[in-house]
């Protein structure tokens, strides 16, 4: 539990930030809430030589809703997506999955880009992000550029973020009407990661039909993903039993699952099904 | 004057809390001394492995580095591990890895260096030769011929084997209507206290004096042990347990880091300190369980067991610990449970394998014999459509068979287990739940009602029965000049309480204040040679030489009251604060002119000496015997083999109560370590590599509060008759109790789908497993 020699360098703008990625390149992390490369720092998974603390750039934290976007910053903690009332009203899925995430220390601590940037296959925040079609907004030497969510989650912890950059933003378009969301997990015991969890957003037409449909999967492969085809088995339909149970049995088509200690690729896989069609339920639930 | 309350009895808070609470305990890893080093451990990352070289040069160049040694610069300069139990075959135990590594996390080389961090950084600059070797991880694999040989010097993997004839349980079988067969396992767990070990050393060079602190169980043990290990004088050492957080039975035990700091602080002239950290606590601290029990129950249609046969197939480890090979002993004395079973036999095979050796842990053997007999009588209910609570009353040992001599050769104390089993039934509303979960199946929900009676072992003794001895306690209790009570035990509480029901029994036998009593206990330089706290025995055993203590220094009181008062000293009576004479409180005088008498020693008494400092030593007659009866209701979610508690129903009975909140305290703790195992916790090990796979605590799932039931606990009394204060133990009982309940419970809930044993953990995966295969078979 002791770290590796480094030393402490800390940010007070974005640019500042960049320019000490810049300088020390691969030798150096940026320190955002912690939560995620302490841990790794303890057990010397990680030995960074420099550390960029990120964690007290002024208004990179900010939740707000701007030209018709709500705009989170990297920095808004666990707890502040949780409790953050516009989110509750306009995202309320964002905040449900954040109220998911660890314990009271770690949401007081973590980050939603400390989060995304990590990119733990059991991460919540990902199956959210991808549901409900955010926009991850990066900033690096070249200047700002937009990823779409499917674009940036690539692999096992690693995403399309470029070493010189960092994250700044995630912004999302506000639900509709005639349109819910759910967060559903299954809890991997010892660390409270998700072992799978599963985000849908449901919307109806007038007639009561899915008009759209979004699922995004954490925990089952190395990567979360949205189910494409879950979504397209449930489009055009009338959500019932049947319908739903019959478009969730397409949860983990085509994915390598992942197999550990806690859970094999099969019962894994088995939980993605299970719990999109819960997740799609209470979706449709919301949304009428 | 105000009156003094009476304290025995009460729900006490617990006087250690506050200083526990707001960060003002000291533990060993708070200590900071003058001119203090760091040590770290090069630990095997292999579970079976030659070592060829192990090169210190680099870390011994490496900044801040004082000293780096593996076996070859300690040779013949500390002894071995000890262990206290015997066994056919007993491997020499190292302090750091000689010729092979055998588990992954076994010593192999210290640093030492003047800051941690330092340390940790050089530990990386050992480079140790390998040279693997096939595995063994599997205990019944390790039994097979041809099988990797953890020590190859013993030409086999079996440690030791006790075989008890079979004929009785033969003869039983001949009478029975069946004969039920099954397989069992008690997985591996991970103790996990809160602090993980740590010990410190100080060497005083002047006074040829080596001051220890570890976070131990047992302080004065550890001294006699480790002086054998140091070749110190026993009055050469001082063993110190700071506050320590947690033991569980793991902190009963003398591990390489105490001696080696030991060693080194005297070498190096200058304290040195190692601090566990979680990985290596959960790598290299002995583990608990890890049986394979292949079971026979005979028995009657009418739910009668006539006869039970146990092979208990019980894991080592690589090496044997402190009490590692006594443990499985504790299971087959006990396999009758509470029950009137008239024939019972074993086969006990201890094995080794390429793991952390297994030892004590919070039940120590009861809780595998209970889990065991309570699954049979499950069984014996399903096999043949009995009510699982009313099979248990059937087989009961009757009230007045006490005390009772098990077919093992136990004598159980007292008992009288129906009222226990009635109270839980009827504050789980027994009916009605059943009622309940067969409304619900009809419904496709799947609810499970899990009962379990045990009784178990505390306060062990005599002292002839255990391989060690000391079965005893000691006491001291010293009234100090100004009035105030000084406790110092023998025992070494840590966690338990005792410093808050110790002080309630001084309270009220000298009617004073809680407040003017104070417990000291862990440090061999203050409190008489004592042997520790495990066992549940601190209670039954601490606090019965306690108040041998408490009479011996009331007589000599009393004969000083006596003299001043010109009353005989029988007549005499200690009240409020006062001596006064029985038959009429408001004749007294106040015990500070008693203990003025006795200290001031102005007019010397005949027959009395100065002082009023009494120690005694308590040796029982035998061991105490709680019981009770646990009902726990879950849901299981067959879709995702989740599995809710709905309710949590305990009676215990630990004989007399002396701290109800405290009870209450051991059996939520008991019962949540028992869930941690019935539905959680397991040391996985590869089965290949012998990589210890749940290593750290994003691994291995200790229960949190957010999957606890809502506790609902109550008590029946029946006191040990040979015990002074009645009492009996409770440390254990929840351990015990539960975890049988618990899977019972899940059993209960899946038997819709034919589903008549699952081995724990319970965990969904395994739930969800079994059901698609008998909806498969269906
Ligand atoms: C006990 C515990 C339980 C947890 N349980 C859960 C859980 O149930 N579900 C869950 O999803 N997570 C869980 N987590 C992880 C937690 O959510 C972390 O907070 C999160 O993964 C990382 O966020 P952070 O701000 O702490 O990042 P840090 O740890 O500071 O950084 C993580 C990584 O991201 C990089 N980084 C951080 N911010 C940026 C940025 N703005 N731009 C570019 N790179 C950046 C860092 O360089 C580093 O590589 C748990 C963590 C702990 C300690």
């Amino acid at each position: 539990m002791y770290p590796g020699a480094f030393e402490y360098h800390r940010a007070d703008s974005v640019a500042q930030a960049l320019s000490l990625l810049g300088r020390f390149g691969e030798q150096a992390k940026l320190l955002a809430g912690g939560q995620s490369l302490l841990p790794m720092m303890k057990l010397r998974l990680a030995e960074p030589r420099h550390l960029i603390d990120i964690g007290g750039i002024a208004g990179l934290d900010a939740i707000n809703e701007q030209g018709g976007r709500i705009r989170i910053g990297a920095l808004a903690r666990h707890d502040a997506v949780a409790s953050s009332d516009l989110l509750r009203r306009r995202l309320p899925l964002l905040a449900e999955c954040a109220a998911e995430i660890g314990d009271l220390q770690v949401r007081n601590m973590g980050t939603l880009g400390g989060s995304l940037v990590h990119a733990d296959p059991g991460a919540d925040y990902p199956a959210a992000v991808l549901a409900l079609e955010g926009e991850i907004v990066v900033e690096g030497p070249g200047g700002r550029r937009t990823l779409k969510a499917e674009q940036f989650f690539l692999d096992l912890m690693t995403t399309a973020l470029k070493p010189a950059e960092m994250l700044v933003e995630v912004n999302f378009a506000p639900l509709s009407a005639r349109t819910g969301g759910a967060y559903v997990k299954h809890r991997q015991p010892a660390s409270g990661f998700a072992l799978v969890g599963v985000a849908a957003v449901v919307g109806l037409n007038q007639g009561g039909a899915v008009e759209r449909c979004r699922v995004g999967v954490t925990g089952l492969a190395a990567a979360p993903f949205r189910a494409l085809a879950v979504e397209q088995a449930l489009t055009g339909k009338t959500p019932d039993a049947r319908s739903l149970a019959d478009a969730a049995s397409h949860a983990a088509d085509g994915k390598d699952a992942l197999s550990d200690i806690h859970a094999s690729a099969d019962f894994r896989a088995e939980l993605a099904r299970v719990h999109t069609q819960r997740a799609l339920e209470k979706a449709v639930e919301r949304a009428r | 004057m105000a009156v003094v309350p009476k304290f025995v009895g009460e729900r006490i808070k617990r006087r250690e809390d506050p200083r526990l609470i707001t960060g003002q305990a000291t533990y060993v890893d708070d200590l900071k001394l003058v001119g203090m080093l760091s040590m770290v451990v090069v630990r095997s990352p292999h579970a079976h492995a030659r070592l060829k070289a192990v090169r210190l040069d680099k870390a011994r160049r490496a900044p801040g580095v004082v000293a780096v040694l593996s076996a070859e610069e300690i040779e013949g300069q500390i002894g071995t591990l000890p262990c206290g139990a015997p066994a056919t075959h007993v491997p020499v135990h190292p302090v750091l890895a000689k010729g092979k590594v055998r588990f992954v996390g076994e010593p192999v080389a210290v640093v030492v260096a003047d800051s941690v961090y330092r340390a940790q950084d050089a530990a990386e600059l050992v480079e140790v030769d390998y040279e693997p070797l096939p595995a063994v991880i599997d205990m019944e694999k390790a039994l097979s011929p041809g099988a990797p040989l953890v020590h190859e010097e013993f030409g086999t993997n079996l440690c030791h084997k006790v075989e008890t004839p079979t004929a009785p349980f033969e003869e039983a079988a001949l009478k029975a209507d069946k004969v039920i067969e099954f397989r069992l396992v008690n997985q591996r767990l991970i103790p996990t206290p809160m602090e993980p070990r740590a010990a410190a050393a100080k060497w005083d060079a002047g006074m040829g004096q080596l001051t220890l602190w570890s976070s131990t169980q047992i302080p004065h043990m550890l001294r006699s042990l480790l002086c054998g290990m140091l070749q110190l004088g026993e009055s050469k050492m001082r063993v110190i347990a700071p506050e320590v957080g947690g033991g569980f039975g793991c902190k009963l035990n003398v591990y390489p880091e105490e001696a080696l700091v030991g060693y080194l602080a005297r070498k190096l002239n200058r304290p040195v300190k190692w601090a566990g950290r979680r990985r290596e606590d959960m790598a290299a601290t002995t583990h608990g369980r890890d049986h394979v029990t292949y079971v026979k129950i005979a028995a009657k249609r009418d739910g009668t067991v006539l006869g039970v046969h146990g092979h208990f197939i019980c894991g080592m480890g690589a090496y044997l610990h402190l009490l590692t090979p006594l443990v499985p002993g504790l299971s087959t004395l006990m396999m009758t449970g509470c029950y009137k079973i008239g024939a019972a036999s074993f086969t006990e095979e201890m094995v080794f394998t390429n793991k952390m050796a297994t030892d004590a842990y919070r039940g120590a053997g009861r809780p595998e014999a209970t889990y065991m007999i309570e699954r049979v009588m499950d069984m014996v209910a399903s096999e043949f459509g009995l009510d699982p609570a009313e099979v248990r009353r059937k087989n009961f040992i009757p009230k007045d068979a006490f005390p009772y001599t098990t077919a093992t050769g136990l004598v159980y104390d007292s008992g009288n287990y129906e009222p226990a089993l009635d109270k839980a039934l009827a504050l789980a509303d027994y009916r009605k739940l059943r009622a309940e979960q067969a409304a619900a199946r009809k419904q496709g929900r799947y609810i499970g009602i899990g009962v379990s009676t045990y009784v178990e072992i505390c306060g062990i003794g005599p002292s002839a029965i255990l391989p060690m001895g000391r079965g005893w306690e000691s006491g001291t209790v010293r009234v100090e000049p100004d009035c105030k009570i000084t406790v110092l035990t023998g025992s070494s509480p840590h966690g338990q309480g005792e410093e808050t029901s110790f002080a309630q029994l001084a309270a009220d036998a000298f009617g004073i204040n809680i407040d003017d009593v104070t417990v000291i206990h862990g440090d061999t330089a203050i409190v008489q040679y004592g042997i520790g706290t495990f066992g549940s025995r601190t209670l039954a055993l601490g606090g019965a030489a306690l108040m041998m203590s408490v009479e011996k220094v009331q007589a000599k009181m009393r004969k000083i009251a006596s003299t001043m008062m010109e009353v005989p000293p029988e007549q005499l009576v200690f009240h409020q604060g006062t001596i006064a004479l029985a038959s009429d409180h408001s004749k007294a005088i106040p015990m500070a002119q008693v203990v003025e008498a006795a200290y001031g020693y102005k007019q010397p008494i005949a027959g009395v000496e100065p002082g009023l400092t009494e120690t005694s030593f308590y040796e029982p007659v035998n061991c105490t015997y709680p019981f009770g009866t646990h009902i726990a209701v879950v849901e299981v979610d067959v879709a995702t083999g989740q599995v809710k508690f709905l309710r949590y129903v305990a009676v215990d009975d630990c004989g007399r109560v002396i701290n109800p909140l405290l009870v209450e305290g051991q059996v939520q703790g008991g019962i949540a370590q028992s869930i941690g195992q019935a539905l959680y916790e397991e040391a996985v090990y590869d089965e290949q590599s012998g990589q210890l796979l749940s290593g750290t605590l994003m691994d291995y799932a200790l229960p949190k509060a957010d999957v606890l039931p809502h506790f609902e606990l109550a008590g029946t009394v029946t006191p040990s008759p040979h015990n002074p204060l009645g009492v009996k133990g409770i440390g254990e009982a929840g351990t015990i109790g539960a975890t049988p309940c618990v899977v019972n419970a899940v059993v209960d809930a899946l038997a819709p789908f034919g589903i008549r044993h699952l081995d724990m953990p319970l965990k969904p995966e395994k739930i969800w497993r079994a059901v698609k295969a008998a909806q498969a078979k269906a």
